[in-house]
């Protein structure tokens, strides 16, 4: 316990220099806090973070950010029904801290029946040496179609710290993405809680490239005949370590769910992933398919790999696969045979394995960054 | 001079000899071809010339235009004009044809000092040789090889070897598995990239091929050795009598039916 306390202590100086905020909001933010304070930061012997050792970020002292500019309004009062109502803060010591820390929150609202044309934008860039804990909230309406870019970035060191809401009323249909490009010296601990509407259909794509040390957790509550795809893709070179966690929850009948997450791995790098599906007693008819794929490049990569499945219902379908492995040897043989170089087939293969996730990439700019990234990536690791 | 010199070739896989001392040449224009049973050591003698490292070479000498191949990594051999139509072609989800064969042209082209193809310039070339190969031009944006059916796949060996336009070609079992239409029409490919400046091993366990691609020389391999040359009469012989009409046995043992 003085361990906690001690990696705790600090962020307390932080807590109480906060100004005051309205009542309601002070209100969550002294609960979460003091849960904050009860639960400390997780250790490797926690199962849910067995593999992900925090303490750098325990031990971190960076300064408190409790802002991000003008451009986000602070929190309307109309969030106060939604905010913290989804995310919650009982068992994550990350969505507590974050929750503490709560000032300006990032809202989005998409009005029952509207399609948005264009993306929502938001980005987030935390100063070097900050803590940034963002906030984001969007609630999009029955009906209602949108795609989300959620894009975080920075330089140097720093904390982010994310809680991401996403409320989906009945029928919606909701494309979201998250770019994490933070910088290689970054922590990057984020939660995202989707409420997933009666047959409305979610699809989230988490493309994890940055970050010195990496966790995220991707959580949907699945209605009755919704749908939602979690795919991922994370590249983790050098000594980078990203830990994905997810949860799908099929609280109802007759909703599906399709996981795809892909690894490519270099260098010393680490990566983890959980993906756990509860297919809760009423929830009959569930069909569920989760695949985690990996491309280890290097003899000293390590991938931690474990479905997680809950099931309490006898009339459903569940399937999940995880593999592991390296660039085939006939490609590159094939590839090399035709006069392209080793180094070239290793980026094409290695390309080629992140493919199906980029094609599954609806938003244009998105698809091109991410093409864009990996071409120049993936050239600097060949030459 | 010679294009292509094998003295005394050994190679294993594993700790398995296969080739126990081939010699062969291959002058400028010359197709020959090596039958053999199943077993025999021709696909290996295949995958060896192209640079496979699963093959060890552990004695004689590959002279490939005055120049020692086997010192020579698989993508130089390319670069070199050395194609090789694979046997069993390796399905490549996530890499487009077009992308593949456009990459691996410019690199030979620039390799041999001409200047690379532009999209139109490559565009147009394809579209040339795809008509030669009876072709659906829908494959070319497809992934490498993925989906495509036995007979597809060795048409686009054939239709990559009219792109790339090698100086040896070696043909590994490109007629197994195909039927007759995909044979003619994999034949046909073959014959029109014929010249008096490209020579072509064909590698093959049926006779069969041999009457659609005429070859002028022809080697009989067992138990990795060439047991027997002649011309292309020499096939037709085979035909006749059979592997064990040269007092060969098949060298793997397969099931009969």
């Amino acid at each position: 316990m003085t361990a906690v306390s001690e990696q705790t202590g600090a962020w307390l100086e932080e807590f109480a220099k906060l100004p005051k905020a309205e009542p309601w909001i002070q209100e969550l933010r002294e609960r979460a806090y003091a849960r904050f304070a009860e639960l400390g930061f997780p250790t490797t012997h926690d199962e849910e973070w067995r593999f992900t050792n925090v303490a750098p970020i325990a031990r971190s002292s960076f300064r408190s950010e409790p802002t991000y500019g003008k451009k986000r309004s602070a929190v309307p009062l109309d969030a106060e029904a939604h905010l913290g109502r989804y995310a919650s803060f009982d068992q994550n010591a990350f969505v507590a801290l974050n929750t503490a820390f709560l000032s300006d929150v990032t809202v989005r609202r998409v009005p029952a029946g509207t399609v948005l044309e264009e993306p929502i934008e938001i980005t987030y860039e935390t100063p070097e040496g900050a803590a940034a804990h963002p906030r984001t909230l969007i609630l999009v309406g029955a009906n209602a179609q949108c795609s989300i870019v959620e894009t975080y970035k920075g330089d140097g060191a720093y904390f982010t710290n994310a809680v991401t809401e996403i409320v989906l009323g009945e029928n919606a249909v909701v494309d979201h993405y998250k770019v994490q490009r933070e910088s290689l010296e970054a922590f990057h601990v984020a939660t995202m809680q989707v409420q997933v509407g009666r047959s409305a259909n979610f699809s989230s794509h988490s493309i994890a490239l940055g970050g010195a040390l990496v966790r995220n957790d991707a959580n949907a509550v699945l209605s009755e005949g919704s749908h939602a795809t979690l795919n991922g893709l994370y590249i983790v070179n050098g000594t980078q370590h990203v830990d994905n966690h997810t949860v799908i929850d099929h609280a109802k009948p007759h909703a599906t769910s399709h996981e795809l997450y892909k690894g490519i791995l270099d260098g010393t790098a680490n990566a983890v992933f959980n993906g756990r599906i509860i297919v809760r007693k009423d929830a009959q008819k569930t069909d569920s398919k989760q695949t985690n794929k990996n491309l280890v490049l290097s003899d000293n990569a390590v991938i931690h790999t474990k479905p997680e499945l809950q099931i309490h219902a006898d009339d459903v379908r569940c399937t999940h696969g995880a593999t592991i492995g390296q660039l085939d040897a006939e490609s590159m043989f094939y590839l090399q045979s035709r006069g392209i170089g080793r180094k070239e087939a290793r980026a094409l293969l290695t390309h080629a394995f992140a493919q199906d996730i980029i094609d599954r990439v609806k938003v244009q700019s998105v698809k091109d960054d991410l093409e864009r990234y990996l071409s120049e990536k993936l050239h600097e690791h060949a030459h | 001079m010679a294009l292509l010199e094998i003295k005394d070739l050994h190679a294993k896989v594993g700790d398995r000899e296969i080739l126990k001392g081939i010699s062969l040449t291959i002058n400028p224009g010359e197709v020959h071809a090596i039958m053999g049973p199943n077993g025999s050591g021709k696909s290996t003698l295949a995958q060896v010339l192209a640079g496979r490292e699963l093959y060890v070479v552990t004695g004689g000498e590959v002279i490939y235009q005055g120049k020692d191949l086997l010192a020579m990594s698989p993508e130089d051999r390319a670069r070199e004009g050395i194609f090789l139509a694979f046997q069993y072609p390796v399905e490549i989800p996530g890499v487009s044809n077009m992308y593949f064969l456009k990459a691996a042209l410019n690199t030979i082209r620039k390799h041999q000092g001409q200047e690379e193809l532009d999209a139109i310039d490559f565009l147009n070339l394809v579209r040339e040789k795809m008509k030669l190969m009876e072709m659906d031009q829908a494959l070319l944006n497809r992934p490498v090889n993925t989906g495509f059916s036995g007979g597809e796949k060795k048409r686009n060996e054939i239709f990559q070897m009219a792109v790339l336009e090698p100086k040896l070609a070696i043909l590994d079992e490109t007629d197994s598995g195909l039927d007759i239409d995909a044979l003619r029409a994999v034949a046909g490919g073959v014959n029109a990239l014929r010249s008096p400046e490209r020579s072509m091993i064909v590698v093959t366990h049926y006779q069969r091929l041999l009457n659609y691609i005429v070859p002028d020389f022809v080697h009989v391999l067992s138990q990795g050795r060439i047991v027997k040359s002649g011309g292309k009469e020499l096939a037709l012989e085979l035909e006749e009598s059979g592997y064990a009409g040269l007092g060969i046995e098949d060298d793997e043992e397969v099931a009969t039916v």
